[in-house]
């Protein structure tokens, strides 16, 4: 898999932490190693909407990878939730279900962002360089901020 | 069955597998089924419902199944590891999620209900109004099946028009 620069949180320098959150293991495999060649961590994952609720709240990530069509609760209402207690959530949706409705719903209930399965991880790695804004940091090879 | 509900299904598909595995797929084959649908190896099917309804099997022989979930894996998977189903499951999500994106901008509205694993050797036939297409995908790993078979829901159209009018 392609290797990426490094994005690093600005404040501390260490690595952007996510929560991916899928009920398909494939899927949270997958977006784990996309996260790797980021440079960033798994905080934890989540199978469905409610686990990823409480996981959010025990972990803090920097970054939910929030996918929508899940058992017990789907993944715009789980970000909806998150976002109530967590304003500052950064909560980007990942389906492959990505018509117009769908994606409007997500960004008025709390999502950051949308990508659409398969996921291509150049157009990932923009979008968590683009969420993260100033919060996020491109690192050289050395590890510095560039 | 129309081309216009098949299409999207037959793109989707395309740039599925060709991303995912990183090489051409050539669209073979396209055959219409007449009796209950045979399984080759590991197959998903997904069902929707709403304006179109019916259901979308994606099938792989299971030499292609280990090669395919092996290759996204990254590593060489043993014929019964769980992870070859989910990827079976993870790529007919991907091929129907994204088919359905293009036909819900066109005005088409749907529900897609999660895959499950086809276990029977052959489905029922297929009803009056629904006609099965097979379209096989040659790809460098093998060749993946894709069945779908879709009728339009006449009342729930009938219902969008009298809204319209």
């Amino acid at each position: 898999m392609e290797q990426f620069a490094p994005v690093k949180r600005s404040k501390d320098g260490q690595a952007v932490r996510y929560l991916i959150v899928d009920d398909s293991v494939f899927a949270r495999k997958n977006l784990a190693r996309m996260i790797e060649t980021f440079g960033g961590q798994v905080a934890a994952e989540a199978g469905d909407g409610l686990t990823a609720i409480s996981e959010f709240d025990r972990t803090h990530p920097d970054i939910v990878l929030m996918d929508i069509t899940m058992p017990q609760m789907e993944g715009i209402e789980a970000a909806e939730r998150i976002v109530q207690s967590h304003p500052e959530a950064r909560i980007v949706m990942v389906s492959s279900v990505g018509y117009q409705e769908n994606i409007v719903a997500a960004l008025q209930r709390g999502a950051r962002h949308f990508v659409q399965k398969p996921v291509k991880p150049e157009v990932l790695y923009e979008v968590i360089k683009y969420v993260l804004g100033e919060d996020g940091v491109v690192a050289n090879a050395a590890g510095a901020g560039v | 069955m129309k081309m216009e509900l098949i299409q999207p299904f037959i793109n989707a598909a395309d740039a599925v597998l060709s991303q995912g595995l990183q090489s051409t797929t050539k669209v073979g084959n396209l055959t219409m089924e007449e009796e209950g649908y045979r399984r080759k190896g590991v197959a998903g099917m997904i069902a929707v419902s709403g304006d179109i309804e019916g259901r979308i099997i994606l099938d792989l022989e299971p030499e292609t199944a280990v090669k395919v979930a092996s290759h996204y894996a990254g590593a060489e998977l043993p014929e019964s590891d769980s992870l070859i189903k989910e990827t079976i499951f993870e790529l007919a999500n991907q091929v129907v999620g994204n088919a359905i994106s293009a036909l819900n901008d066109q005005g088409f509205h749907f529900r897609v209900h999660p895959p499950y694993l086809l276990t029977a050797e052959q489905c029922d036939k297929t009803s009056e109004d629904t006609e099965a297409l097979m379209i096989c995908f040659e790809t460098s790993l093998g060749n993946v099946f894709m069945n779908v078979a879709l009728r339009y829901n006449k009342r729930r159209m009938a219902d969008h028009a009298r809204v319209g009018a």
